[in-house]
């Protein structure tokens, strides 16, 4: 690691007005202190963001509030969210281990690096690390690679499964910026996609702190689905994960959502495939064709054909699954 | 034998002139060696740190980057908690950060000051052993022993959440934890046994 100095603003304004270029914030640390083991991120100061953001959950008839520094294992095991939005908790505890949802705040999971092996081993090309590199996963070892969204440029994939809830749910992000005004980003706008510019991530202005993130009031508790295929059954990065939500009138569908993890550079939403299900009976045909309307928007890459069939699988049984929950 | 090629005054006058040229470098081309190393190596910050384990308070002093795992393991000799891949991927650094089941190798040291830190050495009661590493013993939670104190640490906290109603649930909520020795099913059978109490 790079000697770095460490300070611990109080509140929110004073790690705005704090922090210079060449800073980093941390929270739980669960991805930044590896990284910066790695020598893969050398911040010359970190700001202790643990008591200066709120670790509180707030519910009113508009939705819920998360506070940015809300654990993960804590939203997972908070009561409105279990009854409310309980797609959120399923998809919390499919992600990472005990310990690291102990420890992951909130803002830190949105702000994890989209990233691949490439990414984490410092002596091979890759753009997302050192832009200009080239990316070695393109031609490379891209078995876990996107499918969908990616350019010449990078291939990797979001890692979190949290966010494909999030981005189910149509959340927003709450932010702050040093002028001390707060903004809301819609979650499908906060993660970007690689283009010429995989080394950033997400759209969060620059000197600016995640405090919240909201989901608006939904009638999405009752059929919903979190499916998380994986090379183990747990503790393990998805290959392709599918969160699904539906609203049902009788058997018919009134909204359905239906987003993917493990298959594009940011949480992934299947809108023409919700489009298609709008309005129709809930049957397997349905479901059928709606996977393959997902399936059909993908380009997977030379060693990862096998998600497409896989992503296809995996949306049909949510679906079904959305029916029993 | 191949024969000597320097001889031991030889060694002995070049090497002491070699000292005392070194010790004739002028005191600005130090200052330049100084200024140097100061502009391309950054300087480590050392602060003095209280931190509260196993119901005893500590102050030391710690460079910044000193993880929860090391400052355990080097700076207060508490070494049950083991170091096995260091990156968050094997459990071994379980320890409790206010009651709760934590990895001490991706933890600053200096973010979680004076709040209760629990370690494996913290869980007997004098000679009495906590019921978890009685029933590790009594189960055969182990073969070799490296990841044990990680195990029973997170074996308590599994137990304290309410994660034991199947087999399947207490497997799902102990995958933070690895075992190379493949002791997996005597750590489940030790679970279940200190649940059911």
């Amino acid at each position: 690691m790079k000697p770095f100095t460490l300070r611990k603003p109080n509140d929110i304004k004073q790690a705005l007005s704090g922090k210079k270029a060449g800073e980093a914030y941390i929270a739980g640390g669960t991805n930044l202190v590896d990284l910066m083991k790695k020598h893969i991120a050398e911040p010359d100061a970190l700001l202790d963001v643990t008591t200066a953001l709120s670790a509180g959950i707030e519910t009113s008839s508009r939705g819920i509030r998360i506070g940015a520094m809300v654990r993960n294992s804590h939203i997972a095991s908070h009561a409105a969210i279990q009854s409310q939005y309980p797609l959120l908790a399923k998809a919390i505890l499919a992600g990472a281990s005990p310990q690291i949802r102990n420890m992951a705040s909130t803002a830190g999971n949105l702000l994890q690096r989209t990233r691949c092996p490439y990414f984490y081993d410092i002596t091979l090309p890759c753009n997302k690390r050192k832009p200009g590199s080239g990316c070695g996963a393109l031609e490379g070892e891209n078995r876990m690679s996107a499918i969908v969204g990616y350019s010449e440029h990078c291939v990797a994939v979001h890692p979190s499964d949290m966010c494909v809830a999030l981005a189910a749910l149509d959340a927003s992000v709450v932010v702050s910026g040093s002028g001390g005004k707060s903004e809301s980003i819609p979650f499908a706008s906060f993660h970007r996609l690689p283009g010429t510019t995989p080394e950033i991530d997400n759209n969060l202005p620059v000197n600016a702190l995640i405090t919240a993130v909201e989901i608006p009031a939904n009638a999405f508790h009752k059929h919903y689905a979190y499916l998380k295929v994986r090379d183990r059954t747990s503790y393990a990065f998805a290959l392709v994960s599918v969160a699904a939500a539906l609203q049902l009138s009788g058997t018919k569908i009134t909204a359905a959502r239906l987003a993917s993890g493990g298959v594009a550079h940011k949480p992934w939403r299947w809108h023409e495939a919700e489009k298609f299900l709008q309005g129709k009976e809930a049957t397997a045909a349905n479901f059928s064709q709606a996977a393959a309307i997902a399936a059909r928007s993908t380009k997977p890459l030379s060693h990862n054909g096998y998600k497409v069939t896989m992503l296809q699988g995996a949306i049909e049984t949510a679906l079904h699954n959305c029916l029993n929950a | 034998m191949e024969k000597q090629t320097y001889s031991r005054r030889f060694f002995l006058s070049t090497s002491s002139m070699a000292a005392a040229a070194v010790a004739l470098i002028p005191g600005n081309v130090k200052a330049f060696y100084k200024n140097v190393k100061k502009r391309f190596i950054p300087a480590k910050s050392v602060n003095t740190l209280s931190l509260t384990i196993n119901q005893k308070q500590y102050t030391v002093q710690a460079d910044t980057r000193t993880t929860l795992l090391d400052l355990l393991r080097e700076q207060l000799q508490l070494t049950g908690s083991k170091k096995g891949c260091d990156h968050g991927q094997c459990g071994a650094c379980t320890v409790h950060v206010n009651g709760e089941r934590v990895l001490s190798c991706l933890t600053l040291a200096a973010l979680v000051q004076n709040q209760p830190i629990t370690t494996i050495e913290g869980l007997a009661e004098g000679d009495q052993l906590h019921p978890m590493q009685q029933a590790f013993i009594e189960c055969d939670g182990f073969q070799c022993g490296y990841c044990t104190p990680g195990q029973i640490m997170s074996a308590v906290a599994c137990v304290k959440e309410g994660h034991t109603h199947s087999v399947e649930e207490i497997k799902e909520f102990m995958s933070g934890n690895l075992c190379r020795c493949g002791a997996y099913n005597g750590i489940v059978e030790s679970i279940q046994k200190v649940a059911a109490r």
